[in-house]
């Protein structure tokens, strides 16, 4: 884990932590298992080009659950997520199998944010970020928001 | 605009679905996130933190869209009867055949703990369309209610799904 955020800081304007992610194929069907999603979209290709979308798609659920997972490792346990959104911009497509384990080069993406603003408010120690998920070519393919609450070295 | 076929739904209740929060289950959704927190997993980092126990990260609780179709856990026990269940060949009868997830925002109020029951109740708080870049588009919002085995509201999520028109597989 991380060493823990607080509040004092963190800067109006400053950057959250980046978090890098490898979507695979074996990815979205853990992830299908995981999340209960069994939509065929995203694991066989012959419906996903049936449906229009070329090949097999990245669940925006996994999508939105790195995003959260980006927050919640910068934060650290003493943070706490308070609201959380989402909206699913663009398609983004897994990489293929080349063993049992490993992954075929391709893309990687990266979760970002950024601090919109800093507050107390009913007495909680506030910060505002816009977050989002970049493809390999930099493309923001997932849009965000969260409010988390943080810890005060007082 | 659409049909009364449709927006009769707007305000009906979706099942209310108890489940159960198994330590298993937030091991393999943590997993398949590529998430290593120790609070998801590790039994003795957990039992020290202030959690005292194991816990699922925020979004565990996945907004349940897909109404009818098999999803994170099945229901245990459905305690109200599902009154959307026509809206989805509804909005296909209308000629949205097609189903996208749109996104989610939650709002979080409560760490949810390894071995809890969370009762999820589901509502149709919306069903629109909107003509977009590659066509017309029904959203049909969802709001759902989380609440513990204490009867705490532990989150609240309104989850969008888009419908493209077109057929199921065009």
């Amino acid at each position: 884990m991380a060493k823990q955020l607080y509040w004092e800081d963190v800067k109006d304007g400053g950057e959250v932590t980046p978090l890098s992610k490898v979507a695979t194929q074996q990815t979205l069907v853990k992830w299908a298992g995981a999340s209960g999603d069994f939509v065929p979209l995203h694991y066989d290709d012959q419906f996903a080009a049936a449906s229009g979308v070329g090949s097999s798609i990245v669940h925006g659920a996994l999508k939105r659950q790195w995003l959260v997972h980006l927050m919640t490792d910068w934060i650290g346990e003493d943070g706490f997520l308070k609201k959380f959104s989402c909206q699913y911009r663009q398609m983004d497509y897994p990489r293929k199998m080349k063993s049992l384990t490993e992954p075929l080069d391709g893309e990687t993406w990266l979760c970002k944010g950024t601090v919109t603003k800093k507050y107390v408010e009913g007495g909680d120690h506030l910060v505002d970020c816009n977050i989002w998920v970049e493809n390999g070519k930099g493309e923001k393919t997932t849009l965000g928001a969260a409010t988390v609450v943080l810890p005060t070295k007082g | 605009m659409l049909p009364e076929e449709v927006t009769k739904f707007i305000g009906k209740k979706g099942p209310t679905s108890v489940f159960e929060v198994e330590r298993e289950a937030i091991r393999r959704f943590a997993d398949s996130v590529d998430d290593s927190n120790p609070l998801y997993y590790d039994e003795d980092y957990a039992r020290k933190s202030k959690h005292g126990t194991i816990i699922a990260p925020p979004g565990f609780i996945s907004a349940p869209w897909f109404n009818g179709r098999p999803r994170k856990w099945a229901a245990r026990a459905e305690t109200a009867p599902d009154e959307t269940a026509g809206l989805l060949p509804a909005l296909v009868g209308a000629g949205y055949g097609r189903v996208l997830d749109g996104g989610i925002e939650y709002e979080f109020l409560k760490p949810i703990k390894a071995g809890d029951t969370i009762t999820s109740t589901t509502e149709i708080a919306d069903v629109t369309v909107r003509e977009g870049r590659s066509g017309k588009m029904a959203f049909i919002i969802r709001q759902i209610t989380y609440t513990n085995q204490h009867g705490e509201v532990v989150a609240e999520a309104r989850g969008t799904s888009i419908h493209p028109e077109g057929s199921p597989e065009s």
